[in-house]
């Protein structure tokens, strides 16, 4: 059939000319090849020692911001958990006592904030749903662990460190 | 023979037995380096600086797995078939001149374990006998794949015996002589009545020939068919495990170092080196320089076994054989006629 597209090439497959049948030219030339790259300089990044640049859009480990006064930022709306298609986040609520005004920014906060890393896949549809900018995933790589349990990652890890320490 | 005598060829069999070994173990991180070179890698780098504790580790790690001899394997056979493989791979290094001879005192020590008149077959003898090995333990691992590997070699070895043996019949229609120390003692200097002493300028098919089929005698790539992973999971020695495992793999670094070895002393010139006569030097000195060359050209050799690994494929089975039955031997055999035409007119 006349092909349409008129791409069809024919190849016509001739045979080896006697150098080419000899194999030691050929050989001479990938031998050539393969000496340019011993010399090259290896693209190996030593891990442990060197580490990658990540990129300025880098989604890693989770972080509970504080406002400029050093307070928690989060409101515990829920917006983040709803937000997350894998049903990583959950957190509990609780009112701010008198006294606690340095210490949490709105009326109720979130007493218990609990992402599963094993869970998340790093979307970062949580900081596009929250309205008090209060988490970002600006961390690095989550670090291995040995069980399930200590993927949960509390409040003890998740919130910035405070501001005047 | 004196008891001097004997002192110091045990001495020299100790060495050189112990050269050897240290040579297979650096082999195994000098492939694994050189493989990363080639690709652009890092390579061992973690146990000592460089990597260097490397095969020891290695070896610790071979020592200390388990060893398993599957039920339905035959026994001895299986265990005979690593020792005779590594037997086979060590002694053929004993006929091979080393240097020349050493004057300390009145005692005269020969570089050389021992000068046999017919020291080239002997080697052929021992690298034939080196197939045992491999088919032995393909045989008792009681495995296809073993099989099917063993198997593979067998019929490879056999197939490039021939036409390594018709190249080195054109080699020594040149030198006439089979004992390694009169080859090597011809091959002296480097330039000589108009011409370059050393064989390879001699017979450079020859010794195209011969290099083809000693990838193929060691189990090589592109000759590598009878343990190809890819195949046959590991060939004739899918089966096996810890240190047995470890002498199958070490006979094979021995191997190469004892074949690079013969192609220095046929081809390159053994311990020789240009322009040896002028230096000026003590013969005990010229003797030392000597042993460093050959090893020079040794480790030359090795490296040239790697570069080719990581450059040419793997052959298909019937491209393999094609090239041995229907390329080498023909063109050993109008080597041998070329050659033997030219040395008549000479005469």
């Amino acid at each position: 059939m006349e092909s349409l597209s008129n791409k069809k090439k024919v190849l016509e497959v001739k045979p080896l000319n006697i150098w080419e049948r000899a194999y030691l030219p050929a050989i001479f030339k990938g031998l050539a090849i393969t000496m340019k790259h011993f010399f090259k300089k290896p693209v190996t990044i030593k891990y442990p020692e060197q580490k990658r640049e990540f990129s300025e859009n880098f989604r890693g480990m989770h972080s509970l911001k504080r406002d400029e006064n050093g307070r928690e930022r989060c409101t515990a709306c829920g917006l983040c958990a709803l937000s997350c298609p894998a049903e990583a986040i959950t957190m509990t609520a609780a009112e701010r006592q008198k006294g606690e005004e340095n210490l949490y920014r709105e009326e109720k906060y979130a007493a218990v904030y609990e992402i599963n890393m094993l869970r998340c896949i790093f979307c970062g549809l949580c900081e596009e749903a929250c309205p008090k900018e209060a988490i970002y995933l600006d961390g690095d790589i989550v670090p291995a662990d040995y069980l399930r349990k200590d993927f949960i990652y509390g409040k003890d890890k998740l919130v910035e460190a405070p501001l005047n320490q | 023979m004196e008891l001097t005598d004997i002192i110091v060829k045990v001495i020299l069999i100790v060495i050189v037995f112990a050269i050897s070994l240290v040579i297979a173990m650096y082999s195994t991180y000098a492939e694994r380096k050189i493989a990363a070179f080639f690709q652009d890698r890092v390579g061992p780098n973690r146990a000592g600086p460089f990597g260097m504790l490397q095969p020891l580790a290695d070896g610790a790690k071979m020592f200390l797995k388990e060893e398993i001899i599957p039920t339905r394997a035959s026994g001895l056979l299986f265990i005979v078939g690593p020792s005779l493989a590594i037997l086979t791979a060590c002694i053929g290094s004993a006929v091979i001149p080393w240097g020349q001879k050493l004057t300390i005192g009145s005692t005269i020590i020969d570089l050389q374990v021992t000068d046999i008149n017919v020291g080239i077959l002997y080697i052929f003898g021992v690298v034939s006998l080196g197939v045992y090995g491999i088919m032995i333990g393909g045989w008792a691992s009681n495995n296809k794949y073993s099989l099917l590997g063993a198997i593979r070699a067998a019929s490879q070895n056999i197939s490039y015996e021939i036409s390594m043996g018709l190249s080195i019949i054109a080699l020594l229609l040149v030198t006439g002589s089979l004992s390694l120390r009169e080859i090597a003692e011809q091959q002296h200097g480097f330039w000589h009545d108009g011409w370059f002493t050393w064989n390879f300028f001699k017979q450079p098919l020859g010794f195209l020939i011969f290099i083809v089929c000693a990838f193929a005698e060691t189990n090589r790539t592109p000759f590598d068919l009878p343990e190809c992973e890819t195949e046959l999971v590991g060939g004739y020695h899918t089966e096996y495990s810890s240190m047995k495992l470890g002498f199958y793999l070490f006979a094979e670094y021995i191997n190469m170092f004892v074949s690079s070895a013969v192609m220095a002393t046929l081809y390159f010139g053994g311990y020789n080196f240009p322009f040896m006569d002028s230096l000026g030097l003590s013969a005990n000195w010229i003797t030392i320089i000597g042993v460093i060359v050959l090893f020079a050209k040794i480790f030359a050799f090795i490296f040239f076994f790697m570069w080719i690994r990581w450059t040419i494929p793997r052959f298909r089975y019937d491209q393999l054989m094609n090239l041995g039955w229907k390329t080498l031997i023909p063109l050993a055999i109008a080597n041998i006629v070329i050659t033997g035409i030219v040395v008549t007119l000479l005469n």
